[in-house]
């Protein structure tokens, strides 16, 4: 057996490149850097921070919707805060900023072969655009009358009426934090996708990229392509509510009183909302994604099965998924003719995506699977998705989702595909690239701890939960009252819900200790611990100093994915391994 | 080997659950049984790809999971061939659901000629109602006719409008066997007009006329739900509709009009 070398030996005299960035304080290094690994792991801690602030909003809404006799301090107001905060906080502020400001800030440098963003001032902004509109959202908490409780949709009229709790401030200031956001966020993406066409190292051909580069990209372009949607909307409801304008407000009346307002459409809000909000549903899928495959190949030591196939596919939904945004909207009042045109391209959607998990599944089939704790995420996050994906064909197929539409049938839904699988991914990830970023491995026992009681509790949470919109229970209720259609055994089922709630959230506190504790009290990883082949595992240095590389960067030779590539020494063979040193075929 | 037992508990206990658990929708009320049969189309289909997924991963697991001087994986970039069969496979899977899905909703949406109109207007947080008089016709509204004296804005210069029934207290009535389209307007936020026994729902919208259609089949009280965010009282938003025979029904319309009349003798204070 030969001893293949890991990349080029580690060098102890720091290089120098004017075209990069070198910081010149502690202040500069750690506070307002530039280098893109610092800038992920600033966005990562934020997004998680807020994460849990989100977690808690969610337990009090559980007990109110479990035992609303005992949370008397939440009354209908409060609730609707409650469900509106945690649905923005968490589509937005936590799986988009994780997912492309802190997954890919890290990974796309270091998986092309890069030293760092092409644009690390803006990178930086970006960053702290992020932290004001984080700010800014919180912020309605302590203004008068609190957060907006106009639901994470924003849909006007109700939104910027009184009868909807923060209609004050609430409604301004989350506003005002989504166009930061979006300010902030343009800046990061155009980095993220010209590093990924003007940054690869030579040999790094875009159909060698690792996927999980192709998912961030991905995303990425259509996050440039969608936001402005958004941020466009949110301008508009700012006039309207601040200037009088009319955009969205038709002529109405509030408590009695005629407004000013005439001639405004509300479902021009709603298209421009899910223009954005649909894309967006990918712009977290797609990421998760590729990271998974990634997850699935290395820790099953096989190549990703249909490789090209897997790329067409994440460019075929990120294309697809800006045609299908009205299916939010098959009740909405918009013209029924619309229904036939989304319901079908919502539908073909599925293909592309059932063709991502049959390769995912066929990338197990003969396999060598380590059941670590990223393999273990990557299949609870298969079976959540596969789940929450064919619950969309419900909801795609516009006749069916008549009677399933703003129930909690679409609540269940959307929590598996987007809310738990995601997150499963997002787990996984950070148990299998915790070790590159610090240099020491997560604890397995509370990592796989972890992945159980998240696993099995949360598709608890949320499997019994479509039976209760199939029962007709709406979505957005804080309590049932009285009503005929809706049986006792239905409310134990609720209760039951929100003690699994209880549970799963109280547990992701043992995942917030490991990552505390291990960052000291971990064992030490080495460089490349997973025996994986992308780049980011070949750095001289673990955790990669700036620059990543040291003196030259890495030259590409090869896919990510030879794994167990027949006459090779080793399971694994590096991409930036030259062919003669490898043996078997190239 | 754990997880693989565990993904099987989970396909297993889903199905189980599916077949066993009490929690089903009501009865339906309406012609709309054809979306109920939609519905079950897809649980099928659906179904079945998740339980033949769930358990091919629990069997990969199990049968490929590491092992020391385990069978080495093979390396196989692409098959074509599979790929092309999976996808074709999906396909059909896909049109299965989709077509009748699109039969039902042309069928959804086409308002048979005969369906008579009712209205129900959405205000925070009540449901309020009209009906045409003998004419079949509702009168023209505007929002700024809205007032104590005209909780509907109905426009007194439309002849139209004159007979109209305007029905209070959040209590429709409807014949069974009769098609009625009913018009949706608000006059303030958006609504939606929701009948869980009845399937169909459909928003309200102000500056806007919605409408959908049903033909009531089956006789019985029913909630009426407002099933779009409203404000803080949304879930509060309640009516009932009654569904009976004809003669209940005429009656039920004679008294409304009784009363209609006594009110437009006596203006509200």
């Amino acid at each position: 057996m030969t001893e293949i070398p890991l990349g080029p030996a580690v060098e102890t005299e720091p290089f120098h490149d004017d075209d990069l960035y070198h910081p010149r304080s502690w202040l500069t290094k750690y506070v307002f850097s530039q280098d893109a690994k610092v800038i992920a792991i600033q966005y990562s801690a934020t997004a998680l921070f807020l994460g849990f602030v989100a977690l808690a909003l969610s337990w009090l809404m559980r007990l109110q919707l479990g035992f609303p006799d005992l949370v008397t301090f939440i009354d209908a107001d409060a609730y609707y805060q409650l469900i509106t905060m945690h649905g923005m906080m968490m589509v937005v502020y936590v799986l988009t900023a994780l997912f492309l400001g802190g997954f890919g800030n890290y990974l796309i440098p270091l998986m092309v072969g890069a030293r760092d963003m092409v644009f690390p001032y803006a990178n930086m902004l970006s960053f702290w655009l992020y932290l004001v509109a984080v700010v800014l959202l919180l912020s309605t908490f302590f203004l008068p009358g609190g957060p907006t409780g106009a639901g994470w949709t924003l849909y006007p009229p109700q939104a910027i009426l009184s009868g909807t709790p923060g209609q004050e401030w609430g409604i301004i200031l989350m506003l005002l934090s989504l166009i930061v956001f979006v300010i902030g966020f343009t800046m990061g993406g155009l980095n993220y996708v010209v590093t990924v066409l003007q940054g690869r190292t030579e040999g790094m051909t875009l159909m060698r990229m690792p996927l999980t580069v192709w998912g961030i990209f991905t995303a990425s372009v259509m996050a440039l392509l969608a936001f402005p949607a958004l941020f466009v909307g949110a301008v508009m409801m700012l006039f309207d509510k601040l200037l009088g304008t009319s955009f969205f407000m038709p002529a109405l009346i509030e408590m009695g009183e005629h407004l000013k307002y005439g001639g405004g459409s509300p479902v021009l809000f709603q298209h421009l909302f899910w223009f954005f909000g649909h894309p967006e549903v990918y712009i977290v899928a797609l990421p998760a994604f590729g990271i998974v495959s990634d997850l699935i190949s290395t820790h099953a030591r096989r190549n990703i099965f249909g490789y090209r196939m897997m790329v067409w596919a994440i460019i075929a939904i990120g294309a697809l998924s800006f045609v299908v945004w009205a299916h939010h909207m098959y009740v909405s009042g918009m013209n029924p003719y619309f229904g036939f045109f989304f319901a079908t391209t919502t539908l073909i959607i599925a293909i592309p995506t059932a063709i991502k998990v049959y390769n995912w599944i066929l990338t197990l089939w003969r396999g060598d699977i380590h059941l670590t704790t990223p393999m273990l995420f990557s299949l609870g996050f298969i079976i959540t998705f596969v789940n929450g994906g064919l619950t969309g064909l419900f909801l795609g197929n516009v006749v069916v989702d008549v009677p399933l539409s703003d129930t909690m049938f679409v609540v269940a839904h959307f929590h598996m595909v987007m809310g738990v699988a995601p997150i499963l991914v997002i787990f996984g990830a950070i148990y299998h690239w915790y070790p590159k970023v610090t240099g020491r491995m997560l604890h397995e026992g509370l990592g796989k701890l972890h992945f159980w009681i998240t696993f099995l509790g949360a598709y608890a949470i949320f499997f019994p939960m479509h039976y209760l919109g199939l029962i007709g229970v709406p979505r957005r209720y804080h309590e049932m009252g009285d009503a005929t259609f809706f049986p006792e055994s239905a409310q134990s089922l609720n209760a039951a819900i929100t003690v699994m709630a209880l549970v799963v959230g109280a547990f992701q506190f043992v995942f917030l200790f490991n990552l505390i504790w291990s960052l000291r009290r971990g064992e030490p990883a080495g460089g490349n611990p997973w025996r994986a082949t992308s780049l980011e595992w070949q750095t001289p240095e673990t955790p990669p100093p700036h620059g990543n590389w040291g003196r030259t960067v890495p030259v590409v030779y090869r896919w990510a994915y030879d794994y167990n590539v027949p006459g090779a020494a080793e399971d694994f063979i590096p991409q930036n391994q030259p062919p003669a040193a490898a043996g078997g075929m190239a | 080997m754990l997880v693989a037992f565990a993904i099987l508990l989970v396909v297993v206990g889903s199905v189980l659950f599916h077949l066993l658990s009490p929690w089903w929708w009501t009865p339906v009320a309406s012609n709309w049984g054809t979306i109920d049969t939609t519905i079950t189309i897809t649980f099928w289909i659906t179904g079945l790809v998740f339980t033949a997924v769930g358990l091919f991963v629990a069997y990969c697991v199990f049968r490929f999971r590491h092992r020391p001087g385990g069978e080495r994986p093979i390396y196989e970039p692409e098959n074509r061939k599979l790929e092309g069969w999976l996808t074709g496979l999906t396909a059909v899977g896909v049109a299965a659901m989709l077509a009748p899905g699109l039969l039902v909703w042309k069928h959804f949406i086409t308002v048979p000629p005969e369906a008579a109109d009712v209205e129900a207007v959405g205000q925070q947080w009540q449901w309020t109602f009209r009906l045409p008089g003998d004419d079949g016709r509702l009168g023209r509204t505007a929002i700024r006719l809205v007032g104590p004296d005209n909780p509907l804005g109905i426009d007194p210069a439309d002849p139209a409008g004159s007979d109209d029934i305007v029905v209070d207290g959040g209590e429709l009535h409807l014949p069974t066997g009769q098609p009625i389209r009913v018009l949706l307007r608000s006059t303030d936020v958006l609504h939606d007009f929701y009948v869980p026994e009845f399937r169909a729902k459909m928003d309200l919208i102000p500056g806007m006329v919605t409408y959908f259609w049903l033909t009531p089949t089956r006789s019985g009280t029913f909630d009426i739900l407002c099933a779009e965010l409203c404000g803080v009282g949304h879930a509060f938003m309640r009516g009932s509709v009654v569904v009976e025979d004809a003669v209940a029904y005429r009656s039920w319309l004679e008294d409304q009009k009784g009363r209609m009349v006594a009110r437009l003798a006596t203006p509200s204070e």
